[in-house]
């Protein structure tokens, strides 16, 4: 572990991007540091470049031109197919102390959250885990603080001239934000939550003019020490209500056409990533089955988006509930109670309002 | 006198708690719904050692106390009155008196496998004729040879489909009257020995009430527990150990429904307030709380003094006698706290009420309990 | 053989969590646990133990309140516990965390058929850094995300989890383990567990004790061996009252969806 001088700080330029790629397609959140990082390139003056391993991908490297790199390294052998820690660290690590660039961001996936770390360590410097949001300029920051924080920035005293990388992201569970800075080393590393940066609008121009180059790397066999015997893709699994991140829930109010209730209740929950879940009158009624009911004598969730179309919220119901992140309920009767625990609410219809819903949802969610 | 718990206890209270919230709380409903004996239940608590808490190791126990046996059931019957009973009635009616009475070969034989959970133990003495009257034991055991033949029957036996070691009173020598009783170790598969029907209950419906019956049936000369004659010592010695747990049930069950009726009037809304922001509702609460508070000083007290191999038997009738009708006290102002949801089975008081009651009954009536303090007391 | 697993303390951040008038988190309001992922890691090692007889020893970094969990894990069934305790390693990042971890196993002592479980990450960090970070000090090789283990002769089988699937791969020992949930249901204490705890063995390391490995500088540790610092804190907005969306139409929902975009709801 040979440490190489990374405190002076002016040497180090650049801002690169550890481009993941499976089965030799790039992961979409590539896309998305792409993009990210072309903003923070553009306040630092500097060019962001792309970081590819594999074996035989050169062919999918410009698009990542497209998105706002202006080069690529490609490192390709039969070594790097599939992901090893030792393979991709060594690497990595060997490029970024010879061409030393200022930020390395990685996509907070499995084998990201496996890498980054391991990487940090041996460059000796600082590793921010799944961040959200990311600044560089200072003016910017208070604005993103304003909007998303209750600080008073009136009592903060802030240094309008610092430029290093601010990384905030979720700490205690997301109860807490915290902005993070590595102040005395480079490459200032950070991995980000896919699925939060904005990707940009794909230019044909810029990838035909993205540069692909080559390094030299070595890697013998004796540098890996984990051998892969097998990657296995999971066929569709059985989701359980209770580790779901999305339910949609139907109540008495399909009761006039319960099969296209359930079937829009299933689609909504497709497009959101999601499952079906009924409140205890659907599954008295038996339109759904016990291990569908959520409530006092059901089961207990707490996703991040709890749904109710047509639930009057009686609070057997509400107790099994309450403590979802965001709760949205449709409702035909305005004063019905679930809409006093909704953080949104929709007196209305559920036949008619369900497949507006599904339709602007697959419109956000397609982004 | 200081009423800190140890560490140790404090930590086996942890784990209990957890264990019964995880594990037990889930099957209540269902246990006392389909009259379902928690059996996967048993079998994991075997595994941690709540099956023998207070026996010492070199006989398979966890080498804990009374007091910490007494907190398991209480936490367990937070949750479910029938589980708590099954572990109540194993340890203090049957693993009990063949510690406390049984040759070093009988300990030997038994109790490891009774710790561990491997087999589950009950006590029969009640008869068709003789409950609170228990001197009147018509089961009798007749010595041929080098067996003893016992007849007759015993009912309301809790364990008794389930378990595999059975404490059982009989009749030695009736001239004798109370010293003319006997206790035996009967295992399951003795000759002549069968589990009669189960008995349809108002409340701790998963446990297994039954019949037990005994027609020729052969015990070998060894299983004679304690002297010839003791036997009605033995049986009252045991109950004395036996409204430990009993009371430590009654405790949980009245602990569990004050929970469950706070979290419920912090919720539910009439008149534009939550319940609870009512005078009435706090006052309820407070009393159920005060005398819940009291019940346990005085389980914990009687199970310390056991412990301390202190006379404890005034100690233990005074905690049964007043944790269980605390407890049915506490559980009927619960369902009237609830309304009408507390009296349908999506709220766990009315269950709680139900298996509250028939704590003042077993191992003791609370009229029983009554003798014995002024007994006792030597008002006569 | 032994295995080393390392734990830590957390504030458990599932639950109810309050928030300060100030806005800063109010820690008193969350009870201190085992973190979870540890708890899996304690109970694999348990399961070898099972098998092996192997020993095991937990591994803590944090204030004297530690012990109890320490001895709760002895409880479970480990079979010694060091408590990584001192002032000079207060404000540590994950990187000096990880240093002193690495300086603490050093003096535990590590040979060649030993493993390091961990848990792959906890629930106040959330950075899921210190695992690896221990393994590049250590120089092992590390699998992370393990969600099953094979014990072989001298190596490790995993199931080493992805989004969409799984790797199997396979590690020579020594090596060290990230571990998830999915990897096993964590045993309660036992009774006599319980009992025993306090008369298993149970050490604190503090600077004293560590200062002559080569990784425990006093600028390696604490603030000054920390590469990340916070430069602020706060608390994202609380959920007040709901909103009612004017109308039930197609605007209403293009309302709603757009505004759970906004807020990376979806």
């Amino acid at each position: 572990m040979a440490a190489f001088n990374n405190t002076d700080l002016a040497a180090f330029r650049g801002v690169w991007v550890f481009c993941e790629q499976r089965g030799g397609k790039l992961m979409p959140t590539d896309f998305e540091l792409i993009s990210e990082g072309r903003k923070l390139a553009d306040e630092l003056g500097t060019e962001v470049c792309g970081v590819l391993l594999g074996d035989g991908v050169e062919g999918i490297a410009k698009e990542l031109g497209g998105y706002g790199a202006d080069r690529v390294y490609v490192c390709e052998s039969p070594r790097l197919k599939d992901y090893t820690t030792d393979a991709y660290a060594k690497l990595i690590c060997d490029l970024v102390m010879e061409k030393k660039p200022e930020v390395l961001l990685i996509g907070a996936s499995n084998i990201g959250r496996d890498l980054g770390p391991r990487m940090a360590a041996r460059l000796h410097t600082g590793l921010t885990a799944d961040c959200t949001h990311l600044d560089v300029d200072v003016s910017k920051y208070i604005e993103f603080l304003r909007e998303s924080s209750t600080i008073d920035l009136t009592t903060q005293k802030f240094n309008m001239e610092d430029r290093n990388l601010k990384m905030t992201r979720p700490a205690f569970g997301g109860h807490l934000m915290a902005t993070i800075i590595c102040p005395r080393f480079r490459p200032c590393m950070s991995t980000v939550r896919p699925g939060v940066m904005k990707k940009a609008p794909f230019d044909q121009a810029k990838a035909d003019a993205c540069i692909i180059e080559k390094p030299a790397f070595s890697l013998q066999d004796s540098d890996l020490r984990t051998e892969v015997l097998e990657v296995v893709k999971a066929t569709r699994q059985m989701v359980d209500l209770a580790g779901a991140k999305v339910v949609v829930s139907v109540g008495r109010g399909i009761s006039k056409d319960v099969q296209k209730g359930i079937a829009l209740a299933e689609e909504l929950a497709e497009v959101l990533g999601g499952v079906v879940g009924g409140s205890r009158a659907t599954t008295d009624a038996g339109w759904l089955t016990a291990d569908y009911q959520v409530g006092q004598t059901g089961k207990t969730v707490r996703p991040k988006i709890y749904i109710a179309l047509g639930i009057s919220g009686a609070i057997q119901h509400i107790a099994g509930m309450q403590d979802s992140e965001c709760i949205i309920a449709v409702n035909k009767n305005d004063t019905a109670p679930i809409f006093e625990v909704a953080d949104y609410g929709i007196a209305g219809d559920l036949f008619k309002v369900v497949p507006l819903m599904i339709e602007e949802f697959r419109r956000v969610t397609a982004k | 006198m200081d009423f800190t718990l140890s560490r140790e206890h404090e930590m086996l209270r942890r784990m209990y708690r957890e264990f019964a919230e995880t594990e037990v709380k889930p099957l209540a409903a269902e246990v006392d719904e389909e009259e379902r004996f928690p059996e996967e239940t048993v079998r994991k608590m075997g595994k941690l050692g709540m099956m023998g808490i207070y026996f010492p190791k070199e006989y398979g126990g966890a080498g804990a106390d009374v007091l910490a046996y007494a907190m398991c059931v209480e936490e367990l019957a937070k949750v479910c009155g029938t589980t708590a009973v099954v572990v109540s009635a194993h340890t203090s009616l049957c693993s009990a008196p063949i510690y406390e009475h049984g040759t070093e070969e009988q300990k030997r034989k038994y109790l490891p496998k009774l710790c561990s959970g491997e087999w589950l133990g009950a006590f029969g003495l009640t008869e068709p004729n003789a409950g609170t009257d228990a001197s009147g034991q018509q089961t009798t055991a007749v010595l041929d040879g080098d067996h003893w033949v016992i007849n007759g029957s015993k009912i309301f036996i809790t364990n008794a489909a389930y378990a595999d070691v059975f404490v059982i009173f009989a009749m030695t020598d009736r001239k004798q009257g109370t010293r003319g009783i006997s206790a035996f170790i009967i295992e399951r598969n003795f000759p002549g020995f069968s589990v009669g029907k189960h008995e349809k209950k108002m409340g701790i419906r998963g446990s297994s009430t039954c019949e037990l019956i005994m027609e020729d049936c052969i015990v070998p000369k060894e299983n004679l527990l304690g002297d010839l004659g003791f036997g009605f010592k033995i049986a009252l010695q045991t109950l004395d150990g036996g409204r430990i747990g009993i009371a430590a049930q009654a405790l949980g069950l009245g602990e569990g429904a004050v929970e469950e009726t706070i979290k419920y009037t912090k919720e539910r809304v009439q008149f534009g307030k939550r319940l609870s922001q009512f005078q009435n509702t706090q006052f309820q609460i407070a009393d159920m709380h005060t005398r819940m508070q009291a019940a346990q000083y005085l389980t914990y007290a009687a199970a310390c003094k056991k412990q301390a191999c202190q006379s404890y038997s005034i100690d233990a009738a005074m905690a049964k006698l007043f944790a269980a009708e605390a407890a049915s006290d506490v559980a009927r102002r619960a369902v009237q706290l609830f309304g009408g949801y507390g009296y349908t089975r999506d709220y766990p008081v009315e269950r709680m009420m139900r298996d509250a009651k028939i704590t003042e009954i077993y191992e003791g009536t609370s009229e029983a309990q009554r003798m014995v303090i002024a007994a006792n007391l030597q008002v006569k | 053989m032994k295995i080393i697993v390392c734990v830590k303390q957390v504030p458990d951040t599932t639950g109810k969590v309050a928030v300060n008038p100030d806005g800063t988190l109010n820690r008193a309001s969350m009870p201190a646990i085992i973190n979870p992922d540890d708890k899996n890691a304690v109970e694999a090692a348990l399961q070898i133990k099972d098998q092996t007889g192997c020993k095991i020893v937990v591994v803590s970094m944090g204030p004297p309140p530690a012990e109890s969990m320490l001895r709760e894990l002895l409880a479970m069934g480990a079979d010694e516990a060091v408590l990584v305790c001192g002032r000079e390693f207060g404000g540590s990042d994950t990187f000096a965390t990880s240093q002193i971890l690495a300086g603490a196993i050093n003096k535990i002592g590590l040979e060649n058929d030993d493993l390091v479980f961990c848990g792959r990450q906890a629930i106040d960090g959330d950075t899921a850094q210190v695992g690896p970070q221990i393994a590049e000090k250590l120089n092992l090789p590390q699998i992370s995300y393990v969600a099953d283990i094979q014990l072989g002769k001298g190596e490790v089988i995993c199931r080493r989890m992805l989004e969409d699937g799984y790797m199997t791969v396979r590690a020579k020992t020594p090596c060290l383990l990230t571990c998830i949930k999915e990897l096993n249901m964590p045993r309660y204490m036992s009774v006599a567990g319980v009992m025993d705890c306090y008369c298993k063995p149970l050490c604190v390391f503090n600077y004293d004790t560590l200062k002559d490995d080569p990784l425990i500088e006093p600028d390696t540790i604490g603030l000054k061996g920390s590469p990340t610092n916070i430069f602020k804190s706060f608390t994202p907005p609380q959920k007040g009252v709901g909103t009612m969306l004017e109308g039930a139409d197609r605007a209403a929902c293009a309302k709603l969806a757009d505004s759970l975009a906004e807020k990376h709801i979806v």
